[in-house]
């Protein structure tokens, strides 16, 4: 590109105030972005990207933050503007779109309201104009009827319609950047098939210039030019995308793109595989070898039988009973000791809430449940404190899962003396085996969570989950939370203790990359059903239900190669499983496809 | 594998790590010298050589401060140092004990509430709006009326009165705290109500209630003052920060020193037990340093 670049950015150092002083959590970064390029950069928690946007915006509080290089938009220092010209550079020549579409819109102003304001404050429009701009904007972004919309409020929205809403409020003023920080982190991956599919066909027709920041290597092949690669404040590497996933010369680059799950690379693998142990000071991947096991085909440890969940749903002066969310719907599966069946879905599927219904910390609608010998729905009080010994949880996320007020050591210790399986200093000596188990030093039993990072805790929450020597666990979420290469490793670490311990995983997810990666057997669940179910291989590579292919035609691949490809923009959305009262679910029949692996026929 | 040793005492641990960092703290030692101060006064008055607090003399009546009465004289002509330390027993009574009665029964009454939600939420949510709808004074004398007047009765009265503020505020603190995973992980482990209650939960919701403690004891002090207005609190003669306050309302123009003193002693016990709360909440969280 020969033009001027629309955003050029000159060792942007970015330092906050800090008990010891300046910290600089951003480091001498440079890049431009030309009109009409997509510029990424990517990097996990901690790396400076989301604070090199805020500074490019100069969004820091001006007190504890400190910007230095430059920063020039269309040839204009922004780091020379008054405050009062910067407001007028925000959401007029630079837009930006954030992470949570459920928080980032005002919920007491109707989404028209806030769009028109946009265009009355920064174009001058009077307000029948801006109606009418705005009414064009939402229908740019795809919003059905969105005349009729324009008086409605945030919560009548989607996740992904709303995210569409802070689109076409960013697009509104016609920017010349526009930032969009992790947009489509928080959305299920069919949505976020379509909410790229849209920045790039805007982008397109406006001709803007887009700085894009993910953590996500899938999303950054399937948008971006060029990408900046950052690494603990610094950009370790800048280059055309092609170039960065095919010939990434810094060793964080190749060790970063290795540690992320490919859907797809497990073709022809019927068993689970580690993730391959990159040293990220030289780059170099370790194929982990021997990692494949076979499930010794015994008696299943859990066996789920037609198990319902549904939650009334109440409304009205008397709140009586209007309808129910039909959450978990006639779901059976088996469970074999060292076996991993995950159940995958986009949210409000079921997932979650089949894995806490066979805990019994939901109660289940109907069904049967039997646990290691226990009648898990019959069991009073007692028994279900002695069943928990048999099957436990590790949650999504480890910022929230362990209690801050309690010690390492005690959290890890406690769930064995509460069921007395001895005394206390064999709780300790076992917290410290299990800490050791989950790669932690023993030492650290003393220090509270809050010292660990997400990583760290996770371990720490699956040490606690081992700590009753249960038989199955049920990972609702867990590796989703954390960065590409904790992931790895914390998968690498769940399939270790399930090979030494011989555990059960009812592995909870939405992302098909991992799933593919760490099951034997795989679900797939749709509005609360069991759609489609086999071991692994089977339903990975012959995919028989639509929203099978759907689901995994939506996961971005990380290879650049595929970035021309649209998914045809579609506005779709997840269906509700609220369902009016005395609703019969219909029956379903299932089709056998090879062995184990099922599926459900479509509505005759 | 050797670390294995050094692990033992975690529990002990903890304790020390919240005195050590109390003790960190200046302001909180600030506070907790203030609290002592005012304690030892009141503990000591009948040791110390002050006049009798009690005593009137119709020749000094309303006198500046001076080397007889080194904080002047009330409108009976009583020494105001001498009823000021004498006052400081019944002041700091009401202040705490109203407050520890307060959070003794009403923390546990929101935990219920938030934990278990549904019908016991129902009904102690809607009896804690009913006695918060009444205004704290009125409230505050219908009950010292009705257990009849001493000063044990204002400080229960007191206390009751207070209670709902904790109540309302312990609920909706179990309530953002039970979303948590880890309570939800306490239950998958197999630990009962009880234990969740007392190790998950309240260890997580106390810092906004020690808060409020700190400032409800200057609350109560006023409203001892206010019941002895009445006669229903400290009984006359005898003395308190807030019946004195009360008096000198009246010849705030002639002699202001008779609000100032114990108006400057319920800022300072109540400056010091805020200072020392806050300390408390610090020291008690792990994660502040």
């Amino acid at each position: 590109m020969t033009q001027d670049p629309v955003l050029s950015v000159r060792n942007l150092t970015t330092a906050f105030r800090t008990d010891e002083g300046w910290r600089s959590v951003v480091r001498n970064v440079s890049f431009d972005i030309a009109s009409g390029e997509t510029l990424a950069i990517v990097g996990e928690s901690g790396s400076g990207k989301s604070v090199t946007s805020l500074s490019i915006m100069r969004l820091l509080a001006p007190g504890a933050s400190r910007i230095e290089g430059e920063i020039r938009l269309n040839g204009r220092d922004l780091l020379g503007l008054s405050e009062k010209a910067m407001r007028g550079v925000r959401g007029n020549e630079v837009s930006m779109i954030f992470q949570e579409p459920m928080t980032s819109l005002n919920p007491i102003f109707t989404i028209g309201r806030q769009i028109s304001e946009v265009l009355t404050r920064h174009k001058g429009l009077s307000k029948t104009e801006a109606r009418a701009e705005t009414i064009r904007m939402l229908e740019r972004v795809r919003i059905p009827n969105a005349a009729s919309r324009f008086d409605e409020y945030p919560h009548q929205f989607s996740g992904g319609m709303r995210q569409r809403v802070m689109i076409a409020m960013a697009l509104a003023s016609r920017p010349k950047l526009l930032i969009a920080d992790e947009p489509t982190t928080a959305l299920d991956v069919t949505i976020q098939g379509q909410i790229l599919d849209l920045i790039k066909e805007l982008q397109d027709e406006e001709g803007m210039a887009v700085l894009f920041i993910t953590h996500d290597m899938g999303v950054v092949a399937e948008i971006a030019d060029r990408t900046v690669v950052m690494l603990r404040g610094d950009a370790v590497e800048t280059g055309p995308t092609e170039d960065i996933f095919h010939r990434g010369r810094h060793p964080y680059t190749r060790a970063l793109l290795s540690a992320v799950p490919k859907l797809g690379s497990m073709e022809g693998k019927a068993l689970p595989l580690r993730f391959p142990v990159v040293d990220t000071a030289t780059g170099i991947a370790l194929e982990p070898v021997g990692a494949e096991r076979s499930v010794v085909q015994h008696q299943p440890i859990l066996e789920v039988r037609n198990l319902v969940t549904r939650f009334p749903v109440r409304s009205g002066l008397f709140s009586r009973q209007t309808g129910a969310v039909h959450a978990v719907e006639n779901v059976s599966f088996d469970l074999r000791q060292g076996e991993t069946l995950s159940l995958v879905g986009e949210s409000g599927c079921g997932k979650s809430t089949t894995g806490r219904s066979i805990m019994r910390l939901i109660e289940p609608t109907e069904g049967e449940i039997q646990l290691d010998g226990f009648n898990v729905r019959e069991l009073g009080a007692l028994e279900l404190q002695r069943m928990r010994k048999s099957i436990q949880m590790i949650f999504q996320d480890p910022f929230s899962s362990l209690n801050p007020r309690m010690s390492v050591g005690q959290a890890v210790a406690e769930p064995f003396l509460k069921h007395r399986m001895g005394t206390a200093a064999e709780a300790r000596e076992k917290a410290a085996y299990l800490l050791e188990r989950v790669g932690l030093p023993a030492a650290m039993m003393s220090r509270y969570p809050h010292e660990f990072s997400g990583g760290q805790r996770q371990r720490i929450a699956i040490a606690r989950a081992l700590s009753l020597d249960p038989k199955v666990i049920v990972a609702d979420e867990s590796v989703s939370a954390l960065d590409v290469s904790i992931k790895a490793q914390v998968c690498n670490l769940l399939l270790d203790l399930q090979e030494s311990l011989d555990l059960a995983f009812l592995f909870i997810s939405h992302d098909m990359a991992v799933v593919e990666r760490v099951s034997h057997r795989v679900a797939v669940m749709y509005l609360g059903e069991i759609v489609e179910i086999g071991p692994r291989a089977a339903v990975f590579e012959n995919p028989q239900h639509p929203y099978t292919k759907k689901l995994m035609a939506a996961v971005p691949v990380p290879d650049p190669a595929r970035r021309g490809i649209r998914r045809g923009i579609s506005n779709e959305e997840l269906k509700s499983p609220v369902r009016p009262l005395g609703y019969r679910p219909p029956v379903r029949q299932y089709r056998e496809v090879s062995v184990g692996h099922l599926v459900q026929v479509a509505d005759a | 594998m050797t670390v294995i040793e050094q692990t033992a005492g975690v529990e002990p641990r903890e304790k020390s790590r919240a005195w050590g960092k109390l003790k960190k703290s200046r302001s909180a030692l600030a506070g907790l010298a203030i609290i002592l101060f005012f304690t030892v006064l009141a503990v000591a008055a009948p040791l110390l050589p002050i006049p009798d607090p009690v005593a009137t003399s119709w020749s000094a009546i309303r006198k500046a401060p001076s080397a007889a009465h080194w904080l002047g004289t009330d409108d009976l002509g009583r020494d105001i140092l001498s009823r000021m330390i004498w006052g400081a027993q019944a002041s700091l009574m009401a202040g705490i004990f109203s407050v520890v009665i307060a959070v003794v029964i009403g923390v546990p009454f929101g935990m219920l509430a938030g934990y278990f939600g549904g019908w016991v939420d129902l009904v102690i949510s809607r009896i804690t709006e009913a006695l918060l709808a009444m205004p704290f004074l009125i409230m505050a004398i219908a009950l010292a009326a009705f257990l009849g007047p001493s000063l044990t009765n204002a400080m229960i009265a007191i206390g009751l009165t207070a209670m709902p503020i904790f109540v309302r505020l312990t609920r909706g603190q179990v309530l953002a705290v039970k979303q948590e995973d880890y309570v939800e992980g306490a239950r998958s482990v197999g630990l009962g109500h009880v234990d969740i209650m007392v190790r998950y939960i309240l260890p997580n919701v106390t810092a906004p209630i020690i808060v409020q403690a700190t400032l409800t004891v200057a609350t109560a002090i006023i409203a001892e003052a206010s019941l002895s207005f009445l006669g229903l609190g400290q009984q006359p003669p005898a003395a308190s920060w807030g019946s004195m306050l009360n008096v000198a309302k009246n010849f705030l123009s002639q002699a202001p020193w008779m609000a100032m003193w114990p108006g400057a002693a319920i800022f300072l016990v109540v400056i010091g037990f805020n200072l020392l709360g806050d300390g408390l909440r610090d020291a008690l969280d792990p994660r502040e340093h």
